[in-house]
């Protein structure tokens, strides 16, 4: 695991095993995620990988009823709308994931800040797997 | 840790055109482009020799989607006739022209040419909507746009945060985009150039004579909060929070200060110009701030020496009626948190202390992306000669004027200040 280039491949790569993770900066500690090489506040480049506990708050959402294709083939749609949203994880990173098992048909009533755990949502198998990152109401 | 920037020599506008900006099934952007350049050449007071043109610089953000064709800096300048002169494209997504007229005051400002033509085009309307928000999308972050986000969502997702820290609701971005309306029905140039009340009209006359139930609605925020007459896109973000699809060409004339008398005895003067660069949502300090934005702006007050309170009125992108209460308060003519207030009193209307988007933004005038920043200087050449028509700003010696572009999510911004002396 410590031989893996701090990339978005990576990062996807961590997904399809079920873990969230980012690099830090062994020099002023600045913690990544998805991860960088370089740390933007130091220009330091000797990092470490940390897994994230996939736990957070919803910072900010949205609930999309005209999507990408990629997400009309899942079936989402104006009838059916889907929740993408910005998590404040606990270890103080921010990222950027769907957001599951809210009912997209009254976003009036979502609230910022509720807690949220985690998922990992693959598609496909074996060579071809993707995986994206999720979080649902804990 | 700004540090003041200033231009080699200075840079005048002494021409500008553009092309209704609407879809056009039977226009392409050589055509809209020549109509720019027809009305740029009839804006010189004293007038053009295009023959007298150094260069062209052509911000495109990505006709190469949109028309299977790339390359457009030579297929533009041979249009009018500036080849076999350098022509350059500029990409800056949404702010690409932008991107183009910054290109252009440095070369003049460089010392190296004394007449260049700054523009913009984009041809957006030929495919089909999915296929067109496929191709914006190209400017989206890749981290937003794998988890679904879309731009209305970006958008949607700040307006959340935004709501949720400063109390405004959807109803406050009604107000800006009904304010948009109201000033794009002064503009002939604009899609929309029709107030909410005249679209409701013709939706009324529209059911009446298709039998349909006819809508009742007491005034305009009512039909605004109509699912049927205003869908959701992207919660908040409804469809009339929404600028449309839209083909068009813009250009400018930019000249050396010390020859701008020789075209026009009322030119304007670069004194301001910005650029600034940003991150994804997730990187980027706060959800209801664009970083691009305060650098770009920071560079511009700084470089002109003057503070948000000397501008009179602005152009700002609004691609969504979010954005624009993010750039006004951005900029500096609000605090932040306040924005939505200021329009809800009125403060940036047509006849209010800060006029914003008397063009009626992107949302009414469209928003052929790579047209764009040069279209919102032109509306800051018209305010500013007293041109504007039945939407000229009603201030006496109006001389200070700003337009304020981005780029993707706030990937790019630009903000560029004009003076009239």
């Amino acid at each position: 695991m410590e031989a893996k280039p701090f990339s978005d491949i990576s990062y996807e790569q961590f997904l399809n095993e079920d873990k969230l993770m980012g690099s830090r900066c062994k020099k002023c500690g600045a913690l990544f995620v998805p991860p960088r090489s370089i740390c933007i506040k130091c220009y330091g480049s000797d990092m470490e990988w940390v897994e994230m506990k996939g736990k957070g708050k919803l910072a900010a959402f949205t609930v999309i009823s005209i999507g990408p294709p990629f997400m009309m083939e899942e079936g989402y749609d104006r009838k059916n709308p889907y929740c993408s949203g910005v998590v404040d994880l606990e270890e103080g990173a921010r990222v950027d994931a769907r957001i599951e098992g809210l009912d997209t048909t009254k976003p009036e009533a979502i609230r910022i800040g509720i807690p949220l755990t985690a998922q990992f949502l693959h598609r496909g198998e074996g060579e071809k797997m993707t995986t994206f990152l999720a979080f649902k109401p804990a | 840790m700004q540090k003041k920037r200033k231009l080699g020599r200075g840079v005048a506008v002494v021409g500008a055109g553009m092309s209704k900006f609407a879809m056009f099934p039977d226009k392409d952007s050589k055509d809209l482009f020549v109509e720019a350049f027809n009305e740029m050449r009839s804006s010189v007071d004293k007038g053009l020799d295009p023959d007298d043109i150094d260069a062209l610089y052509l911000g495109n953000f990505t006709n190469d989607f949109f028309t299977h064709q790339g390359h457009w800096g030579p297929i533009i300048s041979d249009v009018v006739g500036l080849a076999p002169k350098p022509a350059t494209r500029t990409e800056g997504a949404c702010a690409s022209s932008a991107l183009a007229f910054r290109e252009g005051v440095f070369a003049i400002a460089s010392g190296f040419y004394d007449i260049v033509l700054v523009s913009g085009v984009e041809d957006m309307s030929k495919r089909p909507t999915a296929e067109v928000t496929e191709g914006l999308a190209l400017a989206s972050v890749p981290y937003e746009s794998r988890v679904g986000f879309t731009f209305p969502g970006v958008f949607g997702a700040i307006a959340t945060d935004y709501f949720a820290k400063y109390g405004a609701t959807r109803d406050h971005l009604m107000n800006v985009t009904i304010k948009s309306h109201n000033n794009a029905r002064l503009n002939p140039k604009a899609q929309f150039n029709m107030t909410i009340s005249d679209l409701m009209k013709a939706r009324i006359e529209r059911a009446k004579k298709k039998g349909e139930p006819v809508p009742e609605w007491k005034d305009e925020k009512e039909a605004l909060w109509d699912p049927r007459f205003n869908p959701q896109v992207a919660w908040p973000m409804h469809l009339y929070d929404c600028c449309p699809i839209s083909d068009g060409a813009a250009c400018m004339l930019l000249v050396a200060e010390e020859i701008a008398k020789n075209f026009t005895d009322n030119p304007l003067y670069i004194i301001g110009i910005g650029q600034g660069s940003g991150r994804g949502l997730h990187a980027a300090p706060s959800l209801t701030s664009f970083e691009a934005n305060k650098s770009a702006a920071a560079e511009a007050y700084g470089m002109s020496g003057l503070t948000p309170k000397d501008i009179q009125f602005a152009e700002v992108h609004d691609c969504f009626s979010m954005a624009e209460l993010i750039h006004i308060e951005d900029l500096g003519f609000f605090e932040e948190g306040t924005g939505y207030k200021a329009v809800e009193e009125g403060l940036t209307r047509l006849d209010g202390p800060m006029p914003i988007n008397t063009s009626g933004g992107l949302k009414c005038k469209g928003h052929p992306v790579g047209a764009t920043g040069i279209g919102q200087l032109i509306e800051v050449w018209k305010q500013l000669r007293g041109e504007a028509g039945e939407r000229q700003i009603p201030k006496k010696d109006l001389h200070i004027g700003a337009a304020q572009n981005l780029g993707g999510t706030g990937g790019t911004c630009t903000f560029t200040i004009l003076e009239r002396r």
